[in-house]
């Protein structure tokens, strides 16, 4: 016998007399809704760092791989001709789509982290920064260097992929380990569940020898169990879901001052995310309540 | 049949033809409590056939067997309740688990109740009950389903002579609606009382076997 879904449905609505007939458990029912919203709210926080360093991946990946920098480190005097060689260089480099010179206003906001703002950036020796955007193909940037060298003594090119590439892994690697938490979570609060079924079917065991002899069913009897389960472990995980959304939501924000870090949190239609995790809950109880019920059951004539 | 030691009763060809009236006697431990498990399907024999309604109990899956003993009507030696229940909802068990609206049944509960004098104590819990209220409680919850075969062992065993009339006046009843009855008991002057109101067979297990007992009784 196997869960089914139309079963899990019809019994959810529930039959008041079915549950009568298993004595309640305050206590047990308490703790196994206490584990089910814990292990709710630690899935919360887990989705939401593979979620946000799964962003975090993609940008890096995405975006930065098309993007270069170049700087032009030259005296004052020779800077604005330097650029402008560069410029011409660059826009006849065959693999990149554009090319342009950051304004004083962008480099400022650039360094505003590090100096504050209302540097005098233009009075100040610092390198002036041409964004490089590549097209599909990219371009070749040994030759790339090769011909500023040439034309333009003071330019230096960095195409971010020193810095970006260990970056993307561990960005990659930080979701992979949410993902795994979630599937570990998940597993912990199946057996959690087993026990906690284990024990109330043994507690029950006269209850369930006294239905079988008046002609219970074994799904009859399983389902009072199953029932109960399922539902202490939706209504935990939806309180602890609700908690550890809320607890993402007050986390203070650092979009604005850390452009390139990315909040950790839910963005957009990830919000929809944590909602299914009552769902799996409830639907992980009902798979482990159901498996310790038949073992159980299997047992008794 | 045999627990694992040796042999309890072997041998033995029974057919329980419907409407039938048997008594089961034996000495204790002879194996009548056995005899009556292997007849709802709580035991396997460990050799031989059991059949139930014309079916294999080896080939029946549990749910066959759960759905035959909502026509066998059982009273156990050692009765067992929901002691967390009152009497009334024990007795309406086998009801309840069978998915019978209990309101529709409520006027039948009420009238068994009566029968077996347990109006009164309808609310009581199973733990509150003597042992005789237990076993015409126990009784009752037997035959709330209206079965075609109905089970008891010692039903007797801790009731006074009069009540015990009533319970076989109840069974002699049911027999004559067409139930078939066996009743394992030790209670020779009870099975005098039936043979004088139904052809009653019985039954007696001794030395492995078991035999229609003489004319005598
Ligand atoms: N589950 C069991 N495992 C092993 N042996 C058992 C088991 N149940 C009963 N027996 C043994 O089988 C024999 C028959 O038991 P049973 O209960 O059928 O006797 P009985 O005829 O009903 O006796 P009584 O009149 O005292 O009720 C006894 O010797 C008993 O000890
Ligand atoms: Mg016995």
């Amino acid at each position: 016998m196997k869960p089914d879904l139309t079963a899990m449905t019809a019994f959810l609505a529930g039959d008041a007399q079915a549950d009568r007939l298993v004595p309640p458990t305050g206590f047990t029912a308490r703790l196994t809704i206490f584990a089910a919203a814990a292990m709710a709210f630690l899935t919360v926080f887990a989705m939401a760092l593979s979620l946000a360093t799964g962003r975090l991946a993609d940008r890096w990946g995405d975006e930065l791989a098309r993007a270069s920098t170049l700087r032009i480190s030259a005296p004052m005097d020779q800077r604005a001709a330097q650029t402008a060689a560069a410029l011409r260089v660059l826009e006849t480099t065959p693999g990149v789509a554009a090319a342009r010179a950051l304004s004083e206003d962008e480099q400022r906001a650039l360094l505003e982290p590090w100096f504050g703002p209302d540097l005098p950036v233009a009075s100040l020796p610092i390198p002036q920064l041409i964004e490089v955007i590549e097209d599909d193909a990219g371009y070749d940037a040994a030759g790339l260097r090769l011909r500023l060298a040439a034309e333009v003594p003071g330019a230096v090119l960095d195409d971010h992929t020193r810095w970006r590439r260990p970056l993307v892994t561990a960005a990659d690697r930080l979701r992979l380990l949410g993902w795994l938490s979630i599937g570990l979570i998940g597993a912990a609060t199946a057996a959690m569940i087993t026990m906690a079924a284990q024990a109330a079917l043994a507690a029950n065991a006269q209850v369930i020898a006294v239905l079988r002899l008046v002609g219970a069913r074994d799904a009859y009897i399983a389902g009072a169990f199953v029932r109960r389960f399922t539902l202490r472990a939706l209504s935990g995980a939806a309180l602890g879901t609700v908690l550890g959304m809320l607890a993402v939501l007050l986390l203070p924000s650092a979009q604005a001052e850390a452009g390139f870090l990315t909040g950790l949190g839910f963005q957009g239609w990830h919000w929809v995310w944590p909602l299914i995790i009552p769902i799996l809950g409830a639907a992980v109880a009902y798979a482990a309540t159901w498996q310790a019920a038949h073992r159980t059951l299997k047992e008794l004539s | 049949m045999s627990y694992g030691g040796g042999e309890l009763f072997g041998d033995i060809s029974l057919t329980l033809s419907p409407g039938s009236f048997h008594f089961l006697t034996g000495p204790s431990g002879a194996g009548k409590t056995t005899f009556l498990k292997l007849c709802y399907g709580a035991l396997l024999p460990t050799a031989g056939h059991i059949r139930l309604f014309g079916a294999d109990l080896r080939t029946m899956s549990r749910d066959d067997v759960a759905l035959a003993r909502r026509r066998i009507g059982v009273v156990h030696q050692d009765v067992q309740f929901l002691e967390h229940l009152p009497v009334a909802d024990n007795v309406a068990l086998p009801l309840i688990v069978s998915g019978h609206d209990r309101n529709s049944e409520a006027e039948n509960l009420r009238e068994l109740l009566k029968w077996v004098g347990l109006s009164h104590r309808a609310d009581a819990l199973p733990a509150e009950l003597s042992g005789g209220e237990r076993q015409r409680a126990a009784l009752a919850r037997a035959v709330i389903m209206s079965p075609e075969v109905i089970l008891a062992d010692e039903p007797t065993g801790n009731i006074d002579w009069e009540m015990s009339q009533r319970l076989l006046q109840l069974l002699v009843e049911l027999n004559r609606m067409g139930k078939t009855i066996m009743i394992a008991t030790h209670d020779m002057n009870l099975i005098r009382a039936a043979k004088s109101q139904v052809q009653a067979r019985v039954l007696r297990i001794s030395q492995r076997r078991l035999q229609t007992a003489g004319a005598d009784l």
